[in-house]
């Protein structure tokens, strides 16, 4: 049977992060964490995989202890297999060092004949690590995928590119990172949660898959982070309240005309 | 010792050529365009007027579609041979996979979507900003070793202008992967009127708007304003009313104007609206995080505020 691996991010929650006031800096330290967003579809679709074709899906992440919750969410999706990829350098990790891990450990358990990934995380944003992971493994890439379809050995893919929606094809494998379009995906049932609970999570390390220290966390990294801090955002706050919708109406066209903004 | 530039794009080009030029004469290194493709020499002629020192038009039939392997393969056989100290690219979709590859390949690092490129005064290395956390905070990135790649937005910098020198136009031979990806089919989307991101006043339909009938009107406040009715993620993804949104994950605009109707302001909205000159916020919740945002806001019910809106700026045309 065809295998398919999905990976997935167990991500900052943007939404709950905090900024600390005094200096502007975003709290990350013990900030709340989930799935990445994109990630759920990734595994949606592959689930989907096993259900249409008969595919068997094994679920891999990167990260610390913690990111099981992750793989424990892919389980109850309805993964068959899952796998944590961690090292004490995860926090240092740029993109680089996640897509070795990744493909050292995908290789490791495959072969596979489709890698999925989302096509970004809520956090990083940063885009990179579906087409670096091709690269590792020596596969083509199909980024921003909103439409998947397997065809014998081939995939054909819709991507939501720029300019229009751009049919592909290649022989498999490949990894395919997807949007939040391409699916709806599903809420594990009570039942399944705790299934997927009881599922064991195989665990590699760097020693495992033979990673040497200068390719890992920071000194295997390409960039570094300098800093980070929450833009100011110096705005006039001119808010109206309490008025009737026809006044205040009146207020704001005054209020524009005069920036210049209206004619 | 040279910066290079890169974009399928030629506008995202022209912007890249400003910023490149800048850093170049900063940093006292020799600027280079690249263009790839099949049967590109004269659009290779034409660029060299915009500011480069050398442009290397690189032609060959694997080229002659976008796909990332084979463009990554021709960017690396450059880069090896020549080794720039940076390779600057245009971030669109395609852009960024391809700097990410190209740096995979050449064990490098690489930043993706940077607002705002810099010389780092003490290492004379790139410094590179880009919004991380959905939008939350601005990061300093800096790479540690060359060639340092990183990628640049649409409409990050002023496109540059036609000059009377010209650069000295070179032919590069490379391999180029055999592509392994197949085009079928591009299915263009539709652009109604005015791009989104060029547009002058922006009009945002957030969830406080409950119907998708429910947009003619923003559409009516839009056309007043000689602008465009544009809609936040949760609208146009997931209700589907729109192929395009507003904010980190989709257009990142930039207007004069930008008003949000029902939009609660949810931190990757606002980091796609950061930039625009004037922000005006209209929702019924007065904690809605937007009016934090905000130059003017009306704290009302938008079923009541836009049709007003309307009639106060048709009686101001009359």
């Amino acid at each position: 049977m065809p295998k398919v691996c999905v990976c997935v991010k167990y991500s900052l929650d943007v939404s709950e992060i905090k900024v600390d006031p005094s200096t502007r800096t975003p709290v990350t330290v013990g900030a709340k964490r989930k799935t990445s967003d994109f990630d759920k579809n990734a595994v949606e679709e592959a689930v989907r995989l096993k259900e249409k074709q008969g595919w068997t899906v094994a679920a891999f992440t990167y990260g610390t202890d913690d990111a099981k919750s992750a793989l424990r969410e892919a389980l109850a999706m309805g993964a068959d297999e899952a796998i944590l990829v961690t090292d004490p350098g995860y926090e240092q990790s740029d993109t680089l060092v996640t897509s070795l891990f990744l493909a050292e450990a995908i290789k490791k358990e495959g072969p596979f004949d489709l890698v999925i990934c989302g096509e970004v995380s809520i956090d990083g944003y940063t885009y990179q690590v579906g087409p670096k992971l091709a690269e590792r493994l020596g596969i083509p890439q199909i980024t921003h995928v909103r439409k998947l379809e397997i065809k014998g050995d081939e995939v054909v893919a819709e991507r939501d590119l720029e300019e229009g929606y751009e049919i592909v094809s290649a022989k498999m494998p490949v990894v395919v990172t997807v949007t939040k379009e391409i699916n709806e995906p599903r809420y594990p049932k009570l039942m399944d949660i705790m299934k997927a609970s009881k599922k064991p999570i195989k665990t590699l390390t760097a020693a495992d898959l033979g990673i040497p220290d200068d390719k890992k966390g920071a000194a295997g990294s390409g960039m570094e982070v300098l800093k980070a801090q929450a833009p100011e955002m110096k705005r006039k706050e001119i808010i109206i309240k309490g008025k009737e919708p026809t006044d205040a109406a009146a207020e704001l066209v005054d209020l524009l005309a005069k920036e210049g903004v209206i004619k | 010792m040279s910066i290079w530039v890169y974009s399928e794009n030629n506008d995202l080009m022209l912007e890249l050529l400003t910023k490149g030029r800048e850093l170049a004469n900063q940093l006292g290194v020799e600027l280079a365009a690249l263009v790839l493709g099949q049967d590109v020499a004269s659009k290779a002629e034409e660029l060299a007027y915009y500011g480069a020192d050398k442009v290397y038009v690189v032609e060959h039939p694997n080229l002659a579609t976008f796909i990332a392997e084979p463009h990554t393969s021709a960017l690396a056989e450059l880069v090896n041979k020549h080794k720039p100290d940076s390779v600057i690219m245009g971030a669109t979709k395609r852009g960024n996979e391809v700097a990410a590859r190209l740096a995979a390949r050449l064990n490098v690092g690489c930043v993706t979507n940077c607002t705002g490129i810099s010389v780092d005064p003490e290492t004379k290395m790139l410094l590179l900003n880009r919004l991380v956390y959905g939008g939350t905070a601005i990061s300093t990135q800096r790479c540690k070793t060359k060639p340092q790649i990183a990628t640049v937005p649409p409409r990050t910098f002023e496109k540059a202008s036609k000059t009377d020198r010209k650069a000295e136009v070179i032919k590069e031979k490379v391999e180029a992967e055999e592509p392994k990806v197949k085009v079928l089919e591009l299915k263009k989307k539709e652009v109604k009127g005015v791009r989104l991101e060029e547009a002058d006043v922006v009009v945002v339909a957030g969830r406080g708007v409950k119907k998708k009938e429910d947009v003619a009107m923003l559409e009516e406040l839009a056309q007043l304003l000689g602008g465009v009715v544009s809609y936040t993620r949760p609208l146009a993804y997931d209700l589907k009313w729109s192929p395009t949104w507003t904010g980190m994950s989709g257009v990142i605009i930039k207007p004069r104007l930008y008003i949000g109707v029902g939009v609660s302001g949810a931190i990757q909205h606002v980091a796609g609206i950061r930039d625009s000159k004037v922000i005006v916020a209209i929702n019924s919740d007065p904690d809605a995080p937007i009016f934090k945002v905000a130059d003017y806001g009306i704290v009302g019910d938008l079923y009541a505020v836009v049709p007003e809106l309307v009639k106060k700026l048709k009686e101001k045309a009359k």
